[in-house]
């Protein structure tokens, strides 16, 4: 088998698993290129029938409009359920406290809305677009990730996953984060759209945007960036290699319009995609952290 | 361009970190802004190189003291392949995390220090590479920089090991000298061992030929039923799962289990496609001629070449937990997508895992490999692990606490 096959022969593989193994599963859908390779991994699983499960969106507010859109019309095509969680409503009930400061980000927040909607809904198995080459963190996380009943991941006390037998069992209260393309690279995740020729959202490439340069990161000229008068805003050539909210999502300088293009600038990138995540820059272990937290 | 899996086994101070670092490295799989991480960790060797090891220690706890918790996975890949490795610690739960990485993988690199050939430890590695039927093993006799890079050093450790396969029945081992620490025949063939006329590390994992298991003997475990239910699709029925081993095609007669009824595979359907055969990993679903009643758990095989279907089996087991194997408790054994109730009923006896010696002690402890007796509630489908081993494994689950607590290779029908 080729290599994507293979990969792919495996995420579909773990996909059902889910779909056996639990009650109530969810995919955690965010609208970024890995979890919509998801989506188009869910359909060979379990196509002509319905999904087992409904897509979740955990909306910080502070999306790229495009993301949404794109959102709204991957449901529609496929007519699957999409339950959304607002970090607002979070904020408004005086869950969370909203970051203050230039710097302020929604990212931390999300993890609050995220359990609240697990809890809420009863998930307890929620399928994420987690890459273990993504960051070190993650690189240690098993494929069937459980987490206590406070949403935490407990690096120490994982369960030793063997061959392809995923234990889902798990004690009430506690669910499972299930990452079926974790053997996947950025890589082969861009080399599987382009031969899926799977659609994705315009921002992942290159277009004429504002841009302002905050700590030697090229970030959208969006209004909840406090932007004030020491930032320049200026137009520039950009794509973003990795999606998240714009708080918190750096674009790149790119002029790579097509696939073949954007697959060509990764290989020839001397960064890798999360060097333009601000949510890990934090401290050395950010992502660690945020995943004992509950993070996805 | 295919996958290959493999595991590095080695303590910390074999220079296991440094291998599969300097191979990211040199392969130019590490970008800058890792490169910068490890800079500002300000980790370096003695010669004031900087320390590849770091790029494999994940967690700040493992960080701050220098050691490995769990089995990390790391990935690179050229031209011709994409590889995983599972890099599993030296120390605290080897045989545990070994296992656990090993069954993972299709090669293993057993590093041995050329300064002390082959130890206690290179057995250990290689009993556990028997012990999962490891296909292909590759010794790399390391810190050759440490011995002046000697030939008669190398050649002895070869000879020693190849003495050690013989003992335990391994086949397929090759050798290669290396240092990790200066990258001599790392990726690149070392100048200052022109004795050596074999590959580089990089050159042989590029070309090695992992040997699959070709017999015609697939076995297709049932995970999810697909049934639409909709007007135009009402009485659609398709049984999901993945195919494991060689020769499934449609017209093969077929017998399912636990029903033991037989049928004919009218179609393998992938992607809304009509496939006329499927190989070994494949995703698909399938299709009967006959309306069986089958639900997630049930196998369907080759009527041709049939699985064992028995109740009392004898299986090999590395147990993983900190409690002790219990006779008297009921356990839980998950092979692919069943789920049953076994008593574990005898324990035969167990391995020294140091001299390979059978001891004939009735407690296996945590990180403990024995040879068990055991009754399952219901009968289950399954291979001897000297015919197809892949569908001799199965891992074991405490029903009080959902942990997974062993792994189990299943040896003989009892």
């Amino acid at each position: 088998m080729d290599y994507l096959d293979h990969l792919e022969a495996e995420a579909i593989y773990i996909l059902r698993e889910v779909a056996g193994q639990f009650e109530k599963p969810a995919l955690l859908f965010s609208g970024g290129k890995d979890s919509i390779t998801l989506v188009h991994l869910a359909k060979k699983a379990f196509r002509p029938g319905k999904f087992p499960f409904p897509l979740v969106h955990i909306d910080t507010g502070h999306n790229f409009p495009e993301t949404i859109a794109f959102r709204d019309s991957i449901i529609e095509e496929i007519g699957e359920k999409l339950i959304v969680g607002y970090v607002q409503e979070s904020i408004d009930q005086g869950k969370v406290v909203e970051q203050k400061g230039k710097n302020a980000s929604r990212n931390a927040l999300q993890t609050v809305t995220l359990l609240d909607t697990i809890s809420k809904y009863g998930f307890d198995a929620c399928i994420g677009g987690a890459r273990r080459d993504e960051e070190k963190a993650r690189a240690k996380e098993r494929i069937f990730s459980v987490r206590d009943e406070f949403g935490q991941w407990d690096p120490k006390r994982q369960r030793p996953e063997l061959w392809s037998i995923f234990n889902g069992k798990i004690n009430k209260g506690e669910n499972v984060r299930v990452f079926p393309i974790s053997n996947w690279t950025e890589l082969d995740v861009w080399n599987y759209i382009k031969r899926e020729q799977i659609a994705l959202p315009s921002i992942y490439f290159s277009h004429e945007r504002e841009v302002i340069t905050r700590n030697g990161q090229l970030m959208a000229a969006a209004p909840f960036l406090n932007i004030d008068d020491e930032d320049v805003v200026e137009t520039k050539s950009v794509r973003f290699r990795t999606v998240g909210d714009m708080t918190c999502t750096a674009a790149v300088d790119s002029t790579a319009k097509a696939l073949d293009d954007i697959i060509a600038e990764i290989k020839a990138s001397t960064v890798s995609e999360r060097g333009a995540r601000m949510d890990d820059k934090v401290s050395e272990a950010a992502m660690e952290e945020r995943k004992k937290q509950g993070y996805f | 361009m295919n996958i290959l899996k493999f595991i590095t086994a080695g303590s910390v101070d074999d220079g296991k970190s440094t291998l599969i670092g300097r191979l990211l490295y040199d392969t130019n799989s590490i970008l800058d802004d890792q490169l910068e991480a490890i800079q500002r960790a300000n980790r370096k060797n003695d010669d004031g190189t900087v320390d590849l090891a770091i790029l494999t220690d994940g967690l700040k706890a493992e960080r701050e003291q220098g050691i490995t918790i769990d089995v990390a996975y790391k990935y690179f890949q050229t031209d011709n392949r994409k590889y995983i490795i599972a890099d599993a610690p030296g120390h605290i739960q080897y045989t545990r995390n070994m296992v656990t990485g090993a069954s993972n993988s299709e090669l293993i690199i057993i590093l041995v220090d050329a300064r002390k050939g082959v130890i206690e430890q290179t057995k250990r590695h290689s009993f556990i590479a028997k012990l999962l039927a490891m296909k292909q093993i590759l010794v790399c006799v390391n810190k050759m920089d440490m011995v002046d890079y000697s030939a008669t050093v190398f050649e002895q450790i070869k000879h020693d090991y190849l003495q050690l396969a013989a003992n335990l029945g391994l086949q397929d081992v090759d050798f290669i000298p290396v240092s990790a620490l200066k990258g001599d025949n790392i990726v690149h063939k070392s100048d200052r061992m022109l004795w050596y006329s074999g590959e580089s590390l990089l050159d042989y994992l590029e070309n090695v030929e992992i040997h699959e298991n070709q017999a015609a003997n697939w076995r297709f475990p049932v995970q999810w039923v697909v049934r639409p239910q909709t007007d135009d699709l009402h009485d659609y029925r398709g049984y999901a799962g993945r195919v494991l081993g060689e020769g499934l095609a449609v017209g093969d007669q077929v017998i399912i289990y636990p029903s033991e009824t037989y049928s004919t595979v009218k179609a393998i359907e992938f992607n809304g496609l009509q496939l006329e055969r499927a190989e070994n990993g494949q995703s698909v679903i399938l299709h009967l001629t006959d309306d069986v009643d089958i639900s997630r758990g049930d196998t369907i095989a080759n009527v041709e070449k049939q699985p064992k279907f028995e109740r009392n089996i004898q299986a090999n087991v590395c147990w993983f937990d900190n409690k002790p194997l219990d006779t008297e408790q009921i356990y839980l054994v998950q092979s692919h997508s069943k789920l049953t109730k076994i008593k574990i009923v005898d324990v035969l006896y167990k391995f020294d895992i140091n001299t390979q010696e059978k001891v004939f002690d009735e407690t296996i402890k945590l990180n403990d490999i024995g040879r068990i007796a055991i009754k399952s509630a219901e009968n289950l489908v399954f291979d001897l692990q000297a015919e197809n081993s892949a569908n001799s494994q199965a891992i074991i689950i405490d029903p009080r606490t959902n942990l997974t607590v062993g792994a189990l290779m299943i040896q003989a029908v009892d």
